[in-house]
């Protein structure tokens, strides 16, 4: 593993690792490896340095590292400006990376201190340590758009309608129903429930004829049967 | 070793998961947190003073029972157990600034990595080493992440407090003034 090759003739240096975890890390390394004083960091030869590793390591299509180098580029030519007569007003346009990379190498230490302490950790084992279930994903959903307008339409549905109403208060007429009943007996032996009440009757009507009907077989006038459930009710004389 | 100590043992050694301090006042409710705490240490010493193949040690959460470091690998080359994976270096610079920057938004530790963090911060997420710890006030009010417990137990820590001291670091942010070499 690691790449080997040759940047700049003038001082030649080997990259060693396969992968940097960033453009700073790329540009730290670069800068520690020739032991170059990070304070005074000479941008043009860094700058070319970094273009060329991150062609060699094909590197150079991923934007965080184009930006590093635009930077880079950037500094260089703004030392390249002539400074103002007051060298107290000249800010060092190198101060930024500067302070970027020494705050990314502090981070990089405690990064080494963390691994260290997560080897060490990971030597001592718990009663029963198992290694932890790789988490399966989510299977997709599947959504028909029949299913949406299918729900849609239950909902309007489960919506009440406001609607008003006049309550009018129609006594139920047993004793006409019991007059109707016992006429209908005359014509006919037995009859179904359906026949004495004709199409279309109200609930007034059913509600007394059934009350008509249950007071007449309970004294005997009549004889009710229904063959199954919710079937036609039969009536004949009793 | 005294009653309560007994109890102790038995009671980590039937939890897969750390006991308080806490947990453990529940066995006996007469004893103070100050015999609780002494019964534990006494488990302890015990381990220690007989040569056991185990070790009483604090984490995060609380004690645990775990096996002595030296027979890390000879276990994990019998196939009795197995080392957990490694982190990467990404999620470990990653961890490294959340933990002293904490709580911390993602556009602050993409600052000082130099990369785009959003995988990294999923599954750091995923496995339990961070959570969101709450928003921040300004545009887009990001979520802010910290570090957790496991995080911790990870790193064999008891709190925050035993990450070294930036200023005990041999890089600091000393510029303009010479910096040491750092040894590699």
């Amino acid at each position: 593993m690691g790449v080997a090759f040759l940047v700049d003739s003038e001082r030649p240096f080997v990259v060693e690792l396969d992968s940097f975890s960033g453009p700073l890390d790329l540009l730290l390394h670069l800068i520690r490896e020739q032991e170059i004083d990070i304070a005074d960091i000479p941008i043009a030869r860094v700058a070319d340095q970094f273009l060329a590793t991150i062609e060699a390591l094909g590197l150079n299509e991923a934007a965080n590292y184009l930006d590093m180098a635009a930077w880079l580029l950037r500094i260089k030519v703004q030392l390249l400006l002539p400074r103002p007569f007051d060298e107290e007003d000249w800010e060092d346009p190198r101060a930024e990376l500067v302070r970027r990379l020494l705050e990314y190498e502090q981070i990089r230490e405690v990064t080494r201190w963390l691994e260290a302490q997560a080897d060490l950790r990971s030597g001592q084992f718990p009663r029963g340590w198992l290694p932890p279930e790789p988490e399966r994903e989510a299977p997709p959903v599947v959504l028909d758009i029949a299913e949406i307008f299918a729900a849609v339409d239950r909902i309007l549905e489960s919506i009440p309608q406001p609607v008003l109403h006049r309550v009018v208060p129609r006594p139920l007429d047993v004793e006409g129903a019991t007059r109707r009943i016992l006429e209908f007996l005359t014509t006919v032996p037995r009859f179904d429930l359906a026949e004495l009440l004709g199409p279309e009757p109200t609930a007034a009507d059913v509600l007394s004829a059934l009350m008509a009907l249950l007071e007449l077989a309970r004294v005997g006038r009549v004889q009710l049967a229904q063959a199954e459930p919710f079937g036609s009710l039969g009536v004949a004389g009793g | 070793m005294d009653r309560l100590a007994q109890l102790i043992e038995a009671a980590l050694f039937s939890s897969d998961s750390p006991l308080s301090l806490k947990d453990l006042a529940a066995l006996d409710r007469d004893a103070t947190e100050a015999e609780t705490l002494t019964a534990v240490q006494q488990l302890g010493e015990e381990y220690d003073r007989s040569g056991h193949g185990v070790e009483l040690v604090e984490v995060a959460a609380g004690y645990q029972i775990l096996t002595r470091r030296e027979f890390a690998d000879t276990i994990a080359q019998a196939n009795l157990v197995t080392r957990p994976r490694r982190l990467s270096v990404a999620a470990l610079e990653t961890l490294a600034i959340i933990a002293y920057r904490q709580p911390v938004g993602r556009a602050e530790v993409e600052e000082i990595r130099g990369v785009s963090v959003d995988g990294v911060l999923r599954s750091l997420q995923e496995r339990g080493l961070i959570e969101v710890v709450g928003r921040d006030e300004g545009i887009g009010r990001p979520l802010l992440y910290g570090t957790t417990d496991t995080f911790l137990q990870l790193l064999g820590l008891t709190s925050t407090d035993q990450l070294p001291k930036l200023e005990e670091l041999s890089v600091a942010l000393r510029y303009p003034e010479p910096i040491p070499e750092t040894a590699e």
